[in-house]
């Protein structure tokens, strides 16, 4: 009952977020020069007699309190307009490419967390020797080195130099697959841009689960642990990694926003068709509907991680109340 | 600490030495890109998509522009952007922070509750659609980039303010009648200011990436190279020459390398409590 309580109560914390997002959608599409119809159906051409119901029903004859208003309204009842270039309703444009951007940052996002924290954990162990200097300079390389080049640089070498792995899209066009070789097909297409995704990642994990590590072992406790007669493992696994697991975690959730920056441009790179692919496109044929759209669902989603990041965050600290 | 003794400690650690020159070569070279860049950026060539050569040291285009000028003049746009953006960002986070720890109570709650919404937004996201739907050019990429930064500079500042708002020193400037802008700025904010700093080093960083990757996506300003818009067009040509992409991205990890190593000897010196991280 707790954790219901807990969660219904953040998501209505998040609420003043969504509408604040709303608004800023519908501040932008006064600012943005010219008609204001134009920001809400795009500049894809769209019939008269489309743009005289958007008219009508966003009151642009009205006050514009009363269009905020009515703005506010229709995107929460989910209209958030029409898309003319897809024929289809943004937010089912939108919906239809959420699954391939999950798809990409999932892995990307777990994997980057386990790994990243075994990194960390390995090298904080020893302090300044091999292990640890070659550890610290490839998350500091991974952490300045541009996602979308990295993903440039390896779709260079592995699949236009050696012909590994495909360089674009998420499957073989025209391919039917089935079974094991579709597997093998579409883990095919994850690779490269998986690896330009998460390597950012991974360094900020480790780096930051390095410094935790070290802070916690001059911690009483660590000390307690030691002088009971604990090995080394049991200290490190039970007593350390849990209490330095915590600033790791909560970079984990802030990291989500920038995931997503990620994938805006490592799937542009590989031709992902994700939201981020999306975002590009609307961009280029000025689909402002999907664009203000997208970064409402998009902030919505990282809403959601969150909310799941604070959860495993209870869960790891007994001390952290739900109430809280 | 004197000024002295203070660059002394910085010189201790090496890599960020080195990154400071570095740092101010590439600005020395961006400024006086005229001087520098072999070619002009813009001239067409006969040689089109070549590899490093003793003529072109890294290559050209599928136009036959030399690679090496459009890098040098690449580099001005995202040197501007990173260090306009982070000064907007500063002057608007010490701002909201100072306010924020100094009055607390409502003022606080508002203001860390917009702070925590603005970090928890999608702040590429955010800046993809301002740009796309009000128009591109580098003084609005870097209003845009600069209003997004401020949350990570005000929660520093703000941190500060709450532990020293309560300092005898501040007691005192009060108590001989000192205003409360004039406690704010003149007494607690110089305190505050060094954590603030090392903020700045990881946002100029930050708004270098954010610039490269939104020229990458043709977001940049059309009538300027930078090494986003040079990644883009390398992008389409990647099969031909892979040259085109591998020196701006070079020199684009390079300098926020630089400017994250500076960073770290800069934190060093001024929160030498904090230790390495």
């Amino acid at each position: 009952m707790a954790i219901l309580n807990f969660v219904l109560r953040r998501l209505f914390h998040a609420l003043p977020l969504l509408v604040c997002v709303i608004v800023f959608n519908f501040c932008l599409i006064h600012l943005a020069p010219g008609d204001p119809i134009q920001a809400l159906v795009g500049e894809f051409p769209a019939p008269e007699s489309y743009i005289a119901e958007m008219r009508k029903n966003f009151g642009l004859d009205q006050p514009v309190y009363i269009q905020l208003l009515l703005y506010i309204k229709n995107i929460l009842a989910g209209d958030l307009g029409f898309s003319f270039y897809y024929r289809q309703p943004v937010l089912s444009v939108i919906l239809d490419r959420v699954p391939a951007t999950l798809q990409l940052m999932l892995p990307a996002l777990l994997f980057s967390a386990a790994i990243g924290i075994l990194l960390g954990v390995l090298s904080a162990r020893k302090p300044y020797s091999l292990a640890d200097n070659t550890i610290s300079v490839f998350s500091l390389f991974g952490y300045c080195v541009p996602a979308f080049w990295l993903g440039q640089m390896l779709m260079a070498a592995f699949a236009i130099e050696l012909g590994w792995l495909p360089s674009q899209g998420m499957k073989t066009v025209g391919a039917d697959l089935e079974g094991a070789s579709l597997i093998v097909d579409r883990a095919a297409h994850l690779v490269l841009p998986f690896a330009a995704l998460a390597i950012r990642h991974l360094a900020v994990n480790a780096r930051m689960m390095r410094s935790s590590m070290l802070e916690v072992a001059y911690e009483d406790f660590v000390t307690v642990a030691r002088a009971k007669g604990l090995n080394e493992k049991a200290v490190i696994a039970r007593h350390m990694v849990p209490n330095a697991l915590m600033p790791v975690v909560t970079i984990i959730g802030v990291d989500v926003g920038f995931l997503f920056t990620g994938s805006v441009l490592v799937e542009s790179v590989f031709g992902w068709p994700g939201i981020g692919r999306l975002m590009y496109e609307s961009i280029v044929k000025r689909d402002y509907p999907v664009l203000m759209g997208n970064f409402l669902i998009t902030t919505a989603l990282v809403v959601m991680v969150n909310l799941i990041v604070d959860l495993i965050y209870v869960w790891l600290d007994p001390r952290v109340k739900y109430t809280k | 600490m004197s000024w002295r003794q203070l660059c002394r400690q910085f010189r201790k650690n090496r890599a960020a030495e080195i990154s400071l020159y570095l740092i101010v070569v590439f600005i020395v070279t961006a400024v006086l890109a005229d001087a520098f860049s072999p070619y002009d950026p813009f001239t067409l060539g006969d040689d089109t998509l070549l590899g490093p050569s003793a003529g072109h040291w890294m290559g050209t285009d599928d136009l036959g522009r030399d690679t090496l000028s459009r890098v040098i003049y690449g580099a001005r746009v995202p040197l501007l952007v990173g260090f306009l953006a982070t000064a907007t960002s500063m002057l608007l986070g010490i701002l909201i922070g100072s306010f924020s720890g100094y009055f607390g109570g409502r003022t606080d709650v508002i203001l860390m509750r917009a702070t925590e919404y603005v970090l928890v937004v999608p702040r590429f996201f955010l800046a993809l659609l301002v740009v796309a739907m009000l128009g591109t050019g580098v003084m609005k990429i870097v209003l845009v980039i600069g209003l997004l930064g401020w949350p990570e500079v005000a929660r520093v500042v703000r941190a500060q303010f709450l532990t020293l708002r309560e300092r005898e020193f501040v007691l005192a400037a009060r108590a001989i009648g000192a205003s409360h802008i004039k406690v704010i700025f003149g007494e607690i904010l110089p305190n505050a200011i060094p954590p603030a700093v090392v903020v700045a080093s990881i946002l100029v960083a930050r708004a270098i990436l954010l610039e490269a990757g939104l020229s990458f996506l043709g977001l940049g300003d059309p009538n300027l190279i930078s090494w986003g818009s040079l990644l883009s067009e390398a992008q389409e040509r990647i099969g031909a020459s892979v040259w085109l992409a591998v020196f701006p991205g070079t020199a684009l990890s390079l300098l926020v390398l630089c400017v994250n190593l500076f960073g770290d000897g800069i934190n060093d010196v001024l929160n030498p409590k904090l230790g390495k991280r």
